[in-house]
């Protein structure tokens, strides 16, 4: 059985993000939000978000906690419809010279770990497209 | 702006890391050391607020006062991340402006020690996946969903001005880091005062490209105070108080307005560009205006955005800025001649009072080696993860 690693990550055969979006103004939110930050509005919709995008920022992590494999690079990916997502840049080797500010990115799946009854969370990343 | 307000008096402890001091001894000494620099006592106060991060339910600001002096004044214990010594400033600034206090104290004060990653979390293998927490994740994200760590939050801040404008890279930020170790070097109050070559600063070991050690700021111990007067108590005052005394004029806090990109990257410079358009405003002049600059460089790739964030620099120019020299002691806008956070150290709680007492000392010509020549106003800036930040612009007093 496979889980999805945050609850915005929905599996499946074509796995892919969901963001609440403001239906006044369509600012898009990764969990829950009481009234839009943007505007105020109360309503949401449920949006699907899209797989493709460029890479908008990064950095290569050579220091974390202890149990965190590193270096791996994390990323700010803008979506082809406009939404911000961070993740980590994956498929590629965490060097400068491999990675490019603009370049376009996919958004990927991966089992990042399995529990005790066998349950498998999957999370995403971005790979170069 | 209501009446005026000065910096009275003001002192800090050297920046470090000190096993026989607690925060209180930390907070005293510099608390009664802006009294003497004020020359007025703890009986004058009318309010005190003290800014502290890590023990913020301690009640520290009525622990000094067990310390210095128990007069049953108010006190505001005050935190607000990294602009926590900013907003208790302002805490006091509010309450003269609003006629409820003629003299205050303000404290800043910070024990870390040396604390490591201040964020960034250890991923638990749980036994058994269950979701939790606000985006249901089954298990720690940090490394898999990209970093919490903050010399990678803030490298990706400094990557992103990189990504939109020319000139920008790792040679560019290390030379900000290279700068700051070498003002430290005057600075006796500093934690570190290390002279790097810039392939010192470069070939040190990467923390979150492109911010290697060098370029990150130490954790550390230290306090930092100022005594704050309203114009109406100032007109009574001493004529050496009064000349010694700095004028705030301006004094801002801002929070992270909405942006796009804000829930998943922290947006430091929004807020940013609305607080030195605001604290330009009120004080009547503009960066060009400025003697010295004391801003937020947690990491080098921070300092170097704020350049174009304060204006400091043409838009889109902070690259061309740091090339030319132009932030060093001897260039057209030092900044951090402290050392800054990067080398003079960021025991947090201290830092926004810290960054007056720098800006004070040149204004009042007492800086001694690192003294910037004829500096008659000066900007503090910080940035509290969250976010919040904080801006005083500070003027000679002009009486002789
Ligand atoms: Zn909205």
């Amino acid at each position: 059985m496979q889980i999805p690693l945050v609850d915005y990550l929905v599996l499946g055969d074509e796995p892919h993000l969901r963001a609440n979006e403001c239906a006044d103004c369509g600012a898009r939110f990764f969990g829950r939000r009481n009234a839009c930050a943007r505007c105020g509005g109360r309503e949401f919709i449920s949006a699907r978000v899209s797989g493709t995008g460029t890479l908008r920022t990064f950095s290569i992590v050579h220091r974390a906690a202890p149990t965190i494999p590193t270096p791996y690079v994390s990323a700010i990916v803008r979506t082809d419809d406009g939404t911000s997502v961070r993740s980590n840049l994956i498929n590629v080797k965490p060097h400068p010279d491999q990675i490019s500010l603009g370049m376009r990115v996919k958004l990927e799946t991966y089992v990042a770990g399995t529990d005790e009854e066998g349950k498998e969370a999957v999370a995403f990343g971005y790979a170069p497209a | 702006m209501a009446q005026d307000i000065w910096v009275l008096g003001t002192h800090m402890t050297a920046f470090g890391r000190f096993s026989d001091q607690d925060a209180v001894d930390l907070a005293a000494t510099a608390a009664l050391g802006a009294l003497d620099d004020g020359g007025v006592g703890i009986s004058d106060m009318d309010i005190l607020a003290c800014g502290n991060l890590f023990q913020a339910a301690s009640g520290m600001g009525q622990q000094v006062q067990k310390q210095i002096g128990q007069t049953g004044i108010p006190v505001y214990n005050v935190s607000n991340a990294c602009a926590t010594g900013a907003t208790a400033l302002r805490t006091v600034i509010m309450a003269i402006r609003a006629s409820e206090a003629d003299l205050g104290l303000v404290v800043g004060v910070e024990k870390m020690g040396k604390m490591g990653l201040l964020a960034g979390g250890a991923r638990k293998e749980k036994n058994v996946y269950e979701p939790s927490g606000r985006y249901g994740a089954v298990m720690g994200i940090d490394g898999i969903l990209g970093t919490d760590t903050m010399p990678g939050v803030f490298a990706q801040a400094g990557m992103e001005y990189a990504n939109d404008n020319e000139g920008v890279g790792f040679e560019q930020f290390a030379k900000v880091a290279q700068k700051n170790h070498s003002h430290s070097t005057l600075n006796p109050l500093a934690q570190y005062r290390r002279e790097f070559t810039l392939e010192e600063v470069m070939g040190s070991p990467m923390q979150s490209y492109p911010n290697t050690l060098l370029m990150c700021c130490p954790t550390g111990d230290g306090a930092a105070a100022c005594v704050l007067v309203g114009e109406e108590r100032f007109a009574s005052l001493s004529r050496e108080q009064q000349s010694r005394a700095v004028k705030i004029s301006a004094s801002v806090l801002t929070t992270d307005p909405y942006v796009e990109s804000g829930q998943m990257q922290p947006d430091v410079n929004t807020l940013t560009r609305n607080a030195a358009a605001a604290a330009y405003e009120q004080a009547g002049v503009g960066p060009e205006d400025l003697s010295l600059v004391e801003l937020h460089d947690c990491f080098a790739t921070a300092e170097l955005i704020h350049y174009d964030n304060l204006g400091l620099c043409e838009p889109g120019g902070a690259g061309d800025f740091i090339d030319r020299g132009a932030p060093w002691r001897t260039g057209k806008t030092p900044v951090n001649v402290s050392g800054g956070l990067i080398s003079k150290g960021h025991p947090i709680g201290a830092t926004g009072v810290a960054n007056v007492y720098e800006v004070s000392t040149h204004l009042r010509g007492e800086a001694g080696e690192r003294q910037v020549p004829g500096a008659n106003v000066g900007l503090t800036h910080v940035i509290g993860l969250g976010s919040s930040c904080g801006i005083h612009i500070l003027e000679k007093s002009g009486i002789g």
